[in-house]
């Protein structure tokens, strides 16, 4: 099963001076397992386009799938199917350390099982779970304050309470954003052990290059509201050109050894990690 | 969900009325209103009625845009109108139940009908054709004689700037933090009343936090740049009274000598 986007068209303040198109004719599929990660320029439209994964916003045209089911769908036979299909995909967004605002940690988490009206030991089990993959101590933490937390463990925080309602698919909005070097680090590590351990489906937007190269196993680039390229991260970062005009550039070590490849060197030119790049250059050298 | 709202109603343009100094409008706005309730004969009326029209036309506001501004007040003008229907002695017209429709209340019940409508077509043209920055901008400066007896005309303006410049920020934070809650499963569209302000908590607490946090920056970043108040204060944007407005004026008092003329008709 996948996220399927059928040639979804969103219009901003449509019939007003203030008019814009944000996605024009968008079709992607989002495969089940997969972990897929979203860039582009900012007013490309990614942020738009994740909005439509879970319903937040609907399409001015087309429609967006899940596992099958048109989440869109106002029908009195379909709504209540859309909306169990809605709650598979868990919404994680920019900045989410400001969505917090319960007295204490625990109760913070427990805002989206509760909603969903399970009984209490689930929601305390669930809780529990959330902090524990999230790498906040229960013990510790729960009865704390969300607000005496640093940022890192804010944004952790956030993100249990939408880990708590078990999504299938995750979307995150720039997880990584206006944290410090090791925070982002522990969020990235934790966020790809739930692909890898839980086996969730993780969508992605990120500014990283570096990130995506790391983690992804999809990339779709956004530019202009269009889907600008989609595959696997060397397939897409191979396309340089492309990529330049969608305002991004390649991971750093893509450039470096496209540069030295240019250079003469006969080195691998489409590395993705710094340590694919080492190793190619380890062989030019021939270094054991 | 809140992508719709449009702050104030500032149609962006570059018709005359567009270019008009902000303060000439106001001032000429305001004299026009006393006159729509100095000279309440019939012909004067028509000649207004004709006018505004003329100047929705000049401003290039879609029509459909300036009566849509209307439909909040449509009520209060149909209730005015029936009771002058009714309350006027007379000559009598026809009769419902006990009360009378008399000529004269047709008369008077059409005429305060066109005077509110008058007043509130005229006033939003003002603020379709003048941005909100520039309409504070010109009452600073309106108000900058009121600084002798120590009216704060700066701080008003500075405080009116601030709230407007922030009303689309926090409209979009909201927008956010309501998508973060919904996608948690909260509702803010069914149950009672009460059900409904206790689900507003998940939206209100995160609201207030970052609107004192972004106060606090906001402060802190005016400081950095010197910012004490508006003694010696230049602008970038000088507003200045030129050729059209000039002509706005000239063009003014014409229209106040046809409805004086209009009173000896």
């Amino acid at each position: 099963m996948s996220i399927e986007v059928k040639n979804v068209t969103y219009i901003y303040m449509p019939k007003t001076p203030f008019e814009r198109v944000a996605l024009a004719d968008v079709s992607l599929t989002i495969p089940e397992g997969s972990f897929t990660a979203i860039a582009g320029h900012t007013g490309s439209g990614k942020s738009t386009l994740v909005q439509h994964l879970n319903g937040l916003l609907t399409p001015t045209s087309g429609a967006v799938l899940v596992d099958g089911v048109n989440i869109g769908d106002k029908s009195k036979t379909g709504r209540q199917q859309a909306q169990t299909a809605r709650q598979q995909v868990g919404m994680v967004f920019q900045y989410a350390e400001h969505q917090l605002f319960e007295e204490s940690i625990a109760a913070d988490i427990a805002f989206g099982p509760a909603n969903q009206e399970l009984s209490a030991e689930e929601i305390d089990q669930r809780v529990r779970e959330a902090m524990g993959i999230v790498g906040l101590d229960y013990d510790t933490y729960h009865d704390r304050s969300p607000f005496s937390l640093s940022g890192g463990q804010m944004r952790r925080a956030a993100i249990a309470g939408v880990l708590a309602m078990r999504p299938k698919y995750l979307v995150l909005d720039e997880p990584a954003a206006g944290l410090d070097p090791s925070g982002r680090e522990e969020l990235l590590q934790q966020i790809k052990r739930l692909h890898k351990e839980q086996n969730m489906t993780i969508v992605m937007v990120s500014h990283s290059m570096e990130d995506i190269a790391k983690l992804a196993d999809n990339v779709i680039i956004m530019a202009q509201g269009k889907v600008a390229a989609q595959g696997t991260p060397r397939e897409v970062f191979a396309q340089d050109n492309l990529l330049r005009q969608a305002g991004l550039r390649p991971p750093q070590i893509a450039v470096m050894m496209q540069r030295l490849s240019a250079a003469g060197l006969p080195v691998n030119a489409h590395v993705l990690t710094p340590e694919e790049g080492l190793q190619s250059l380890l062989e030019v050298f021939h270094v054991k | 969900m809140l992508n719709n709202i449009m702050l104030g109603q500032y149609f962006p343009g570059d018709s005359v009325l567009h270019r008009l100094d902000a303060r000439v409008k106001l001032v000429l706005l305001l004299l026009m209103l006393i006159e729509v309730f100095v000279f309440t004969s019939g012909p004067a009326y028509g000649f207004i009625t004709v006018v505004t029209g003329l100047l929705i036309f000049l401003s290039g506001v879609p029509v459909r845009l300036v009566l849509r501004s209307l439909k909040p007040l449509w009520w209060i003008v149909i209730f005015t109108f029936v009771i002058h229907l009714f309350s006027h002695p007379g000559q009598e017209l026809a009769r419902v139940w006990h009360f009378a429709i008399t000529q004269e209340g047709v008369v008077q019940g059409t005429l305060i009908s066109l005077r509110l409508l008058l007043l509130i077509l005229l006033s939003t043209l003002l603020t379709f054709t003048t941005s909100p920055l520039q309409l504070t901008d010109a009452l600073e400066s309106l108000l900058a004689p009121g600084k002798c007896v120590g009216m704060p005309a700066h701080e008003l303006a500075m405080m009116m700037t601030i709230a407007l410049r922030f009303i689309p920020t926090l409209i979009s934070e909201t927008d956010k933090i309501m998508k973060a809650q919904q996608s948690r499963g909260a509702d803010f569209t069914t149950g009672n009343i009460l059900k409904r302000l206790k689900n507003m908590v998940p939206i209100l607490v995160p609201l207030f936090l970052s609107a004192f946090r972004r106060a606090d920056e906001l402060a802190l970043a005016m400081e950095a740049r010197c910012y004490r108040g508006g003694q010696g204060r230049t602008r970038m944007k000088e507003l200045r009274i030129r050729r059209v407005d000039y002509w706005a004026m000239a063009a003014f008092v014409v229209f106040s000598m046809v409805m004086g003329v209009s009173l000896y008709i």
